[in-house]
């Protein structure tokens, strides 16, 4: 009789929290459809792994599934490289190269990243305020390999900020957009002019952003190599049955994998930290000043300008494809209803995943050794 | 908690200020760099271009 019961003497407090945690991160996936794909296995793998003596995870000479995984896809960084093979594959870079010099907006919008490492470094180590910092990078790949590669100490928590902010793009950004702009800017109109862009460029393009971003920051060549090598399969127009599988099939498989295996860092014991509350709030942070970023840079352009930019569209510039376009899109058709800013926010918007990337790099650049 | 008490050092925040600066400059050089290359490319590439028509939106 006392082996069916004498595993409850193993449970604590803290792994009910966990549990509890868990069911919010489900509900948010269900309810709110908040980032579905990674919160929902997510929140199932961190009450898996706060069961007492959890054989879904290692427990003394006992190997768990989900530490094996850990080890083999996620300490290694492959799951998020491959994962962005997939991604690459399903971006369309066309309103970019259509109107190339949106991309300094996807630039100007990884501020947040930088102003959020030096913040988080008045509390934390150097390698682990950059992992964290990189939480405004809102690309969760990314996060995974920074954190990974820095050896950070709070990965879990730094997953969990990062897919929740990404899925609560469209709360955070609006206000901070409506705080840092007029609404006479916010009505701008911007005419939108969709020049051809030739398969050549299309092919050429993820090439030469792969060799650009290796020779300026090498520590970023794994993750823009893997994101722009799933991008020419799909320009390429002769691996169409590839393209396709690494859109859906191959995403599918890596995201499933991806989010419980990271569940596996979600322990009580490494988890309910004040560390992790002070993580949540350092990556709301960096959040909010990439938009700012975006929004302010737009702004500073807009002196020298004739022809104004709705300083709005800096916003998009985020990363979070395509959550924040469509924010920034929806936010100019509540001012103007016949003011349309789709195409340019998702030109800024595929922008902000490359210079997000490259901001990853660089901040590998500045501390891995 | 109270391991970042004792971490806590606001002179951090202005000593990796060095970061932000080169972190941004180095950001706006390969998004610099990549957007020149793409209007380049989109140049050169013209001729092929003009065989589609053009789209306003």
């Amino acid at each position: 009789m006392e082996v069916l019961y004498q595993n409850l003497l193993n449970l604590d407090v803290k792994m009910v929290i966990m549990w509890l945690i868990g069911g919010v991160l489900i509900y948010l996936a269900i309810k709110k459809d908040m980032e579905p794909t990674l919160l929902l296995p997510m929140g199932f793998g961190a009450i898996l792994v706060n069961l007492p003596l959890s054989g879904a995870i290692t427990q003394g000479l006992e190997e768990g599934p989900l530490s094996i995984l850990y080890r083999a896809g996620i300490a290694n960084e492959l799951f998020p490289l491959i994962l962005f093979i997939g991604i690459g594959a399903m971006i369309d870079f066309g309103p970019l190269l259509s109107n190339p010099v949106l991309m300094l907006f996807g630039a100007a919008a990884q501020f947040g990243i930088f102003f959020t490492l030096c913040t988080a470094s008045m509390f934390f180590d150097i390698n682990d305020a950059a992992s964290i910092a990189i939480i405004g990078a809102a690309d969760g790949p990314t996060s995974i390999v920074v954190g990974q590669k820095l050896n950070s100490n709070y990965i879990g928590a730094i997953m969990v900020a990062a897919y929740s902010y990404m899925a609560l793009v469209p709360i955070i950004q609006p206000p901070i957009i409506k705080l840092l702009t007029t609404k006479k800017e916010r009505k701008i109109r911007m005419e939108y002019t969709q020049k051809p862009v030739s398969k050549t460029t299309r092919i050429l393009f993820p090439i030469f952003i792969t060799i650009i971003a290796g020779l300026i920051a090498p520590a970023s060549v794994a993750l823009v190599g893997f994101l722009m090598f799933g991008n020419l399969i799909r320009e390429c127009g002769v691996l169409d049955s590839l393209s396709e599988t690494a859109q859906k099939a191959l995403a599918n498989l890596v995201t499933i994998f991806l989010g419980i295996t990271i569940a596996s860092q979600m322990q009580a014991e490494n988890f309910l930290k004040g560390e992790t509350l002070l993580i949540l709030f350092l990556g709301l942070v960096a959040f909010i000043f990439d938009t700012a970023g975006g929004v302010i840079f737009a702004k500073i352009l807009n002196i020298f300008l004739k022809k104004k930019i709705n300083p709005m569209i800096g916003a998009a510039g985020i990363s979070a494809f395509p959550m924040s376009g469509r924010v920034v899109h929806k936010l100019a058709l509540k001012e103007d209803p016949t003011n349309f800013l789709l195409m340019q926010a998702t030109g800024v918007n595929v922008s902000g995943q490359i210079a997000s990337v490259i901001a990853g790099g660089l901040i590998l650049n500045f501390f891995l050794h | 908690m109270l391991l970042i008490a004792a971490l806590f050092d606001p002179m951090q925040f202005v000593e990796n200020l060095r970061y932000m600066g080169l972190g941004m400059l180095g950001i706006f050089i390969v998004i610099g760099t990549i957007a020149l290359l793409t209007v380049l490319l989109n140049r050169l590439t013209a001729k092929e271009q003009d065989e589609q028509p053009e789209q306003k939106g």
